[in-house]
């Protein structure tokens, strides 16, 4: 099955194309953050170098985030509105399992921490399994404190990658056998999403499409406000 | 650019997100509208008192596919007969309009059919066109609304002027901030145009901004002259404050697009937006033989949603190839937030 698959939940705008025979094709650019206008010519550039049209296409891959708002609201409602008129099927991937994908040749424990702002870190732990990875537990939303001293804790060999790791590197680098990954895995691809979602596609995990939203992590802030207003109010 | 022959009934769908609504609709020519889908996330923002723009977008990007798929299914064609796919990408909020803007973008991919970018003022006019399609041109368009008041001449589909617009308040922002100083509530529009049936209109005569001067517009100084005589006049009735007001802001909108009407030889004059429904504003008749078109007759929030978000907001004009052509943007356009770079891009002008 032949996947599209899209990225926009960084700076960078990426797209990739692949199936059995891994990525045909794939393009990345980092143009700030103009993603609605980069988007569309990349997919149309991908197809055009792997020959194919979009009705060769079997599935739409999008990276769900988390991640900068606007750049992952134009990824999704492409590839909601792609597969919506082709008729087929749409795989979200989180982007934790994205930059875990990317450094799974590694027998360590993989933990990916993705900065979610306002001092606190997205992560998840990953092994390598033939053909790929698998989480170890939930997603998590926590301090960088909390994730420094799980990992103290553990004793385990640990490969940290994503840009969280990186924001907060003073409280992870004097951990004993705790590896920062290179700042250059940090971001999640076009080409691991590609990857990850086709051997997703062979085991058929589809994601309906009503049910494909960006990971936001929190409510808006108008909501969050209202609420504690409310609650002011009650007390 | 790709060159665009387009049939003049050949059916467009059009998105418009803009704002608080999520709209598509199947038009064919100037005035055959085959479906209309509006979903509205009123409820969404009623407890803020405002649109919140995360909460839009959000609901936006849930909305989306199904408000189109609707609209594709009432039309009763088939996705293929679909000759171009037309999104609004400004004035608006930007995470709303980028939305539509990819979407729309997604659909002419698959369906291998131009997309083009529509300006949601540019819309409204067309809204003029579907709703009146006896119209003649050319027409002056007054377009008022709660974020735009601009005096715009049709000379042919495409081809615009813009003859004058505010230069700091809109006119439905104004009505919006002496209902809040008065506490009358939001939106101030409909409040005071209730009101204003009890009041006086000349009991207080509020200063008529740049009446004599071009085509340009300015309302903020009739605000603070009403918050000035209210804090002057504690005593006043508010019936009578706001009928003044509202003359206030009717003389300079009638006169100016009377005079603009006059000035550009047009043989219509249409009102769009939605201050339209204020009805101090529809009986403003004008005195000349030109008919005043009033677009908006009915209750202003649902009609301007049908009317111009509908039917018109992400509707592609379907004219002469030529003017089309010239609005027809490659897929690499992007979505713009701001009324002034957005009518700077209208073209023709
Ligand atoms: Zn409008």
């Amino acid at each position: 099955m032949l996947i599209l698959g899209i990225d926009t939940a960084t700076n960078q705008v990426g797209c990739a194309l692949g199936g059995h025979e891994g990525v045909i094709a794939s393009v990345a650019s980092q143009r700030g953050r103009r993603h609605a206008e980069s988007l569309a010519p990349s997919i149309e550039f991908v197809l055009g170098q792997a020959d194919v049209v979009l009705a060769d296409v079997g599935a739409i891959a999008v990276d769900l985030g988390p991640g900068l708002f606007t750049g992952l609201r134009v990824g999704i409602a492409t590839a909601k509105m792609l597969a919506h008129a082709l008729g087929i099927p749409v795989l979200g991937v989180s982007s934790l399992d994205l930059v875990a994908f990317a450094v799974r040749l590694t027998p360590r424990l993989i933990v990916a921490a993705i900065d979610a702002r306002r001092s606190e870190l997205y992560f998840a732990s990953y092994r390598q399994v033939p053909g790929g990875i698998q989480r170890i537990g939930e997603h998590r939303i926590g301090s960088p404190d909390e994730l420094a001293s799980e990992l103290m804790a553990s004793g385990e060999e640990v490969l940290l990658v994503g840009d969280g790791a990186h924001r907060y590197r003073e409280q992870f680098a004097a951990i004993p056998r705790v590896e920062l990954a290179d700042q250059g895995w940090s971001a999640p691809c076009a080409r691991s999403l590609v990857q990850l979602a086709h051997a997703r596609a062979l085991r058929e995990e589809f994601d309906a499409g009503s049910t494909v939203m960006p990971i936001y992590l929190r409510r808006p802030d108008a909501e969050i406000n209202w609420d504690t207003r409310e609650g002011r109010h009650r007390a | 650019m790709e060159p665009l022959e387009l049939a003049a009934d050949a059916p467009v769908l059009g998105i418009e997100t803009s704002c608080d609504e999520t709209a598509a609709a199947v038009v064919c020519g100037a005035s055959t509208v085959l479906s209309s889908v509006v979903s509205s996330q009123i409820d969404l923002h009623a407890r803020f008192g405002g649109v919140v723009p995360e909460i839009a977008s959000r609901a936006h990007l849930d909305l989306l596919v199904p408000v189109v798929a609707e609209a594709l299914v009432s039309a009763g064609l088939d996705d293929r007969e679909i000759a171009a796919v037309g999104a609004t990408y400004g004035p608006g909020l930007i995470g709303s309009l980028l939305i539509g803007v990819s979407a729309a973008k997604a659909l002419s991919m698959v369906w291998g059919v131009p997309f083009v970018a529509v300006n949601h003022m540019e819309a409204h006019l067309y809204a003029a066109l579907l709703e009146n399609p006896g119209l003649e041109l050319p027409l002056v368009v007054l377009l008022v609304s709660g974020g735009h008041t601009m005096i715009v001449e049709m000379r042919a589909p495409g081809r615009y002027r813009i003859l004058g617009r505010t230069l700091d308040d809109a006119a439905g922002e104004a009505f919006d901030k002496v209902a809040r100083y008065l506490g009358l509530g939001y939106p101030g529009g409909p409040v005071i145009d209730r009101l204003a049936n009890d009041g006086d209109p000349e009991a207080i005569r509020f200063p008529r901004s740049m009446l004599d001067e071009g085509y340009d517009f300015s309302f903020s100084g009739l605000k603070t002259a009403v918050i000035n005589w209210v804090r002057r006049h504690p005593d006043v009735a508010a019936a009578d404050v706001v009928a003044s007001f509202q003359a206030a802001v009717v003389d300079v909108l009638v006169t100016k697009v009377r005079r603009a009407a006059d000035a550009v030889g047009a043989k219509g004059v249409a009102i769009g937006g939605g201050v339209a429904a204020n009805s101090a504003l529809r009986s403003a008749s004008p005195r000349r033989a030109s008919p005043m078109v009033a677009l908006v007759r009915a209750e202003p929030r649902d009609v301007h949603r049908q009317r111009c978000h509908g039917r018109g907001g992400g509707v592609v004009p379907a004219g002469p190839g030529r003017s089309l052509a010239a609005r027809l943007r490659r897929r690499g356009v992007a979505a713009v937030a701001h009324l002034r770079r957005v009518a700077a891009a209208l073209p023709g002008r």
